[in-house]
């Protein structure tokens, strides 16, 4: 594997800080120049990190070493296959969200805007970091830097359940944060080294037990913030958030960068080998099993619209890391997959949701009745959204969800192909309704033709919903991400 | 060449300087203010180029006072531990001097500000003489004109000062007694008071009961002046009701300079062979670190007062130095030194934040804080810079040391002290986000208020730009110590780790 020296991950992580900057200095007097920033920082960073794609298809890997710290220790940025997936969809989505947010936050006209926007730049900038980083150092410190800067997004509101649920937020993701540390530095002092490896690194150190409290503590600081079931609390109490903040929670940033970390730890710290030898890995997939289909159970009774969505997206979560500690290489592809594809899907149903707060300041499901007559394209999109996270083609949440059950059924895990199965069907129960009832049942009331939301809400939902059908038929189409995810299956078990 | 008395300069010029503060000042006040900065500046030059001199030639450099050879002259040396601390001593002072100009004026009658220079300056020699002395005995007659002056310049402070600085000097005083009793139990057996000479003589003797009780004796003394748990019980009055820029002086520099000392007593005078075999007070400080760290970062969730909370959260980091020094370790070492240095930034950058506030808004009740970031969005920054390094977030230097002192504790397999630094920085967090939470956010009660309220528009800080500056250099300092921590620890803490400690 060749690697590549290259100061474009540099740029491309610091787009989004000197946009933050930006942002911060032209501030309220001139609102068009700021939200000019955003969007220009969000470009010039897709931008940077399209132009890598090419590298990465040929195998190679870009590295960019900022700064020793210590013997084995360095600030580093590497641009691999698998952090290739998690920038391409933050900084993709990140363009899109910005729009919304701009159509979100103006017809709201919400408060303390620049905060808003200077936070959510930085934000970006820990989770593209959360991305490239090359070692567990960078990546704890870009970790560190998105759970802080999206503290004030969670309590924007300012009102007391908004501060409280940022409190938790903190609380949780704090402690999270310090279990890590404890990983981190274990995993140091028994190896002297943090840079990821494709397939792992701590082969051959420390005793069976060292490693399994090593692991654990790995998943619970990281998983925290995948939200994996005893630990996910926060994530529906930071629904209070504005809409577009909850989508890049749930969609682009914080949680994704949960999910890759547990994701980095499984696949590039210990690797397939160490956890089938030790067989945490059976462990793990029982405990996100739970997960996955209690949070879909608890879904089916929310009537709050988002609070019922971050249910979901706990669902799929746990979806996720149980594809990738099935160690086979189906469903680590599906498992890659469906990180940027649920992204995707994720995105339009809380962009749905937000274009009908706009509109009609309703959150909850039960008054949803009609509103597909009176926003029909907002409707449509979350059609499209909810029918790929149930997995039904043409829409992509099809493909990676058919390649974690050919993964289950590969391993020879049987249990774990029905736990897919009904965390569908469990999927189906709690969106149809939804769909049924919006376009079927008459609101009794003023309900005159269409409504739409402001074009700079329904235009970023739209791209997003037809992108979920595109990336459904071709897969490989833009970003290349089937190729690229079978690369990460590559180097990830070539080496075993 | 004048290059080679820069060890005695840095201590006699602001001694020296110190007089004629209080000469001019009686004539004209406005001349003391530029004779301080003069001072404190050649004083950063001296300790910067003693700095590059050490590294440069990876030894230490040796003074002998009045060219008396030790063991019976003073000797004064540079090694690579004390030369950073004297650069950091330096940078603060001047920075803080800064912040003192305007600062002062408003919480001090104008009269008393030669006075308050001169002790400036005297607290300044006192603390560049107990970094750069090579004698046991030199040390406390340093250690005293600290201390007396630190003494004097905190009764300046508001009311009850007066009280707190007294009940300062009991504490105070029965630490240097300690001390001193400590210095005259090696006298004794040694007779001699040079450090080197004493680490040469002592390990013959390191069975000794006197021995023992004499290093006892100076663990004593040396932790009420660091203000180790639980014997900080003087410094959180004492430093609350002082001026706000004597507190920004003492706060980062004192304790901090008390912790080097006990580096200095157990691995330069004793080596670890004593102090960590023989004897095992490590075993002692790691767990009088950990029980301070816990309690007092619960005492400072318990304060509304913000200064009062800083106070607090000062004993705490003293506990994560003493940890590192109980682990007994090359990492744990390094993680010591090195969160001396950075407490020294950090505490220097929070309180220099805390006294704008103070001198803002007039409170410094943390829960009548509202919408700072809108009055005064540099100060909050620059709080805010302190406060994620002191939480433990990178690239803030205060993560850089924490990651230390974790790999410290992990090898010498202290597990409840790795518990104990990781729930610390919890306990941190918690403490300054509460502060946050209620500097940022108007608690709002509906989301109508929500919309009506377009709010108050951002002016800057009605702050003397005096006072803005350095608290920026300082979060400044804080990053790129974080981001060089690398280079910091290769090129210096690495050579002040005893030999017997590496590996």
């Amino acid at each position: 594997m060749e690697t590549i020296h290259s100061s474009i991950p540099l740029y491309a992580i610091l787009s989004p800080l000197a946009g933050a900057f930006l942002i911060l200095f032209t501030g309220n007097r001139r609102p068009n120049l700021r939200e000019f920033w955003t969007i220009f920082a969000s470009i010039t960073q897709f931008t940077l990190i399209y132009s890598l794609i090419p590298c990465i298809l040929r195998g190679s890997v870009v590295e960019y070493n900022v700064i020793e710290i210590y013997r084995g220790i360095a600030l580093k940025f590497t641009v691999d296959a698998f952090g290739m997936v998690f920038a391409l969809l933050s900084s993709s989505l990140w363009i899109i969200v910005s729009v919304y947010s701009i159509g979100y936050m103006r017809s709201l006209s919400e408060h303390a805007q620049t905060r808003y926007f200077f936070c959510f730049a930085i934000a970006l900038f820990g989770a593209t970091g959360v991305a490239l980083s090359g070692n567990l150092l960078t990546l704890y410190m870009f970790y560190e830097i998105l759970t802080i800067s999206t503290y004030p997004l969670v309590a924007h509101k300012e009102t007391p359940e908004a501060i409280k649920a940022g409190r938790k937020y903190l609380v949780y993701l704090l402690t999270g944060a310090v279990f890590v540390l404890f990983s981190m530095g274990f995993t140091y002092y028994l190896t002297g080294t943090l840079d990821f490896v494709a397939g792992g690194f701590l082969k051959g150190h420390g005793s069976p037990e060292v490693l399994r409290i090593i692991f654990a503590s790995f998943i619970i600081g990281f998983g925290t913030k995948a939200a994996i079931m005893p630990l996910h609390e926060w994530l529906p109490s930071a629904m209070i958030a504005p809409t577009p903040v909850s989508a890049l929670l749930h969609a682009v940033a914080v949680v994704k960068a949960g999910v890759f970390c547990v994701l980095r730890v499984i696949l590039y710290v210990f690797g397939p080998k160490i956890l089938s030898d030790l067989n945490i890995w059976l462990v793990l997939a029982y405990v996100i099993s739970f997960t996955v289909i209690f949070a879909n159970i608890i879904a089916l009774s929310q009537d709050n619209l988002k609070r019922r969505l971050a249910f979901s997206t706990i669902n799929n979560l746990a979806i996720i890391i149980l594809g990738a500690c099935l160690l086979s290489p189906d469903s680590l592809r599906g498992a890659v997959l469906h990180i940027p594809f649920h992204g995707f899907m994720k995105i339009t149903l809380f962009m749905c949701a937000g274009a009908i707060y706009v509109k009609t300041r309703k959150e909850l499901v039960s008054e949803m009745d009609g509103i597909g007559r009176e926003m029909p394209i907002t409707m449509a999109a979350f059609t499209i959204g909810a029918v790929g996270l149930v997995g039904i083609p043409p829409v992509c949440g099809f493909i990676s969800k058919w390649y974690l059950c050919i993964g289950a059924l590969k391993s020879k895990e049987i249990i774990f192909l029905f736990i897919f199965l009904v965390s569908a069907l469990l999927d189906a129960v709690y969106f149809f309704p939804i769909i049924i009832n919006a376009y079927f049942k008459r609101n009794n009331g003023e309900s005159s033709g269409s409504r739409e939301a402001p074009l700079l809400i329904v235009v970023p939902l739209a791209i997003t919903a037809v992108f979920s059908i595109v990336f459904g038929i071709f897969p490989d189409s833009f970003f290349r991400l089937f190729t690229i995810t079978g690369i990460v299956v590559k180097t990830v078990f070539g080496g075993t | 060449m004048i290059s080679e008395h820069f060890p005695a300069l840095i201590v006699v010029t602001p001694l020296i300087l110190s007089f004629v503060v209080f000469a001019v000042g009686l004539f004209d006040r406005r001349y003391c203010f530029p004779l301080v900065i003069i001072a404190l500046g050649a004083c950063i030059h001296f300790a910067v180029s003693m700095m590059k001199k050490v590294i440069a030639q990876g030894s230490a450099i040796h003074y002998y006072l009045g060219a008396w050879a030790p063991p019976w002259g003073i000797e004064y040396v540079v090694d690579h531990l004390n030369a950073l601390v004297l650069v950091s001593i330096a940078v603060i002072s001047f920075l803080v001097a800064i912040y003192s100009n305007s600062n002062v004026k408003r919480e001090l009658p104008e009269a008393k500000l030669p006075q308050f220079y001169t002790l400036f300056l005297l607290q300044v020699t006192g603390l560049f003489g107990i970094t750069i002395t090579g004698d046991a005995f030199n040390l406390y007659v340093l250690l005293e004109i600290a201390s007396f002056s630190a003494y004097a310049i905190i009764a300046m402070g508001e009311n009850g000062a007066q009280f707190a600085a007294f009940r300062y000097m009991i504490f105070g005083t029965i630490g240097a007694c300690a001390y001193l009793l400590g210095v005259g139990y090696l006298y004794i057996i040694t007779g001699s008071l040079n450090m080197a000479d004493l680490s040469k003589l002592l390990p013959p003797l390191y069975h000794s009961k006197v021995l023992i009780a004499g290093f006892s004796f100076l663990l004593v003394g040396i932790g009420i002046k660091m203000a180790l748990f639980p014997v900080h019980t003087w410094l959180p009055d004492s430093y609350t009701l002082a001026p706000s820029s004597v507190s920004a002086l003492l706060a980062p520099l004192f304790t901090k300079v008390g912790a080097y000392v006990l580096i200095r007593v157990m691995f330069t005078i004793f080596d670890p062979s004593f102090s960590v075999t023989i004897f095992p007070v490590t075993e002692i400080l790691g767990w009088v670190g950990a029980t301070g760290i816990i309690f007092a970062s619960i005492l400072a969730l318990a304060q509304t007062d913000l200064k009062r909370m800083l106070c607090y959260l000062i004993v705490v980091e003293i506990g994560f130095i003493v940890i590192g020094i109980a682990s007994a370790n090359r990492f744990g070492l390094t993680g010591a030194i090195f969160h001396i240095i950075n407490d020294m930034f950090m505490m220097a950058c929070l309180f220099t934040a805390a006294g704008a506030i103070f001198s803002q808004i007039g409170t410094r009740n943390i829960y009548q804080f509202r919408i700072l970031h809108k009055t005064m969005p540099i100060t909050m920054a620059v709080f805010i810079i302190g406060a994620l390094s002191v939480i433990g977030v990178p690239p803030m230097c205060g993560f850089f040391s924490k990651w230390y002192l974790i790999l410290g504790v992990i090898q010498a397999k202290k597990w409840v002290y790795l518990a104990v630094i990781l729930i610390g920085s919890l306990l941190n967090a918690i403490l300054f986000f509460r502060v946050l939470e209620n500097a940022y956010f108007e608690t709002r009660n509906n989301i109508e208020n929500t919309l009506n309220n377009k709010g108050v528009t951002v002016t800057l800080d009605r702050i003397p730009k005096g006072e803005l500056i350095p608290m920026m250099c300082f979060a400044v300092i804080i990053i790129l110590l974080g981001i060089f921590s690398g280079k910091i620890i290769n090129n210096i803490i690495q050579f002040a780790i005893p030999g017997a400690l590496q590996g």
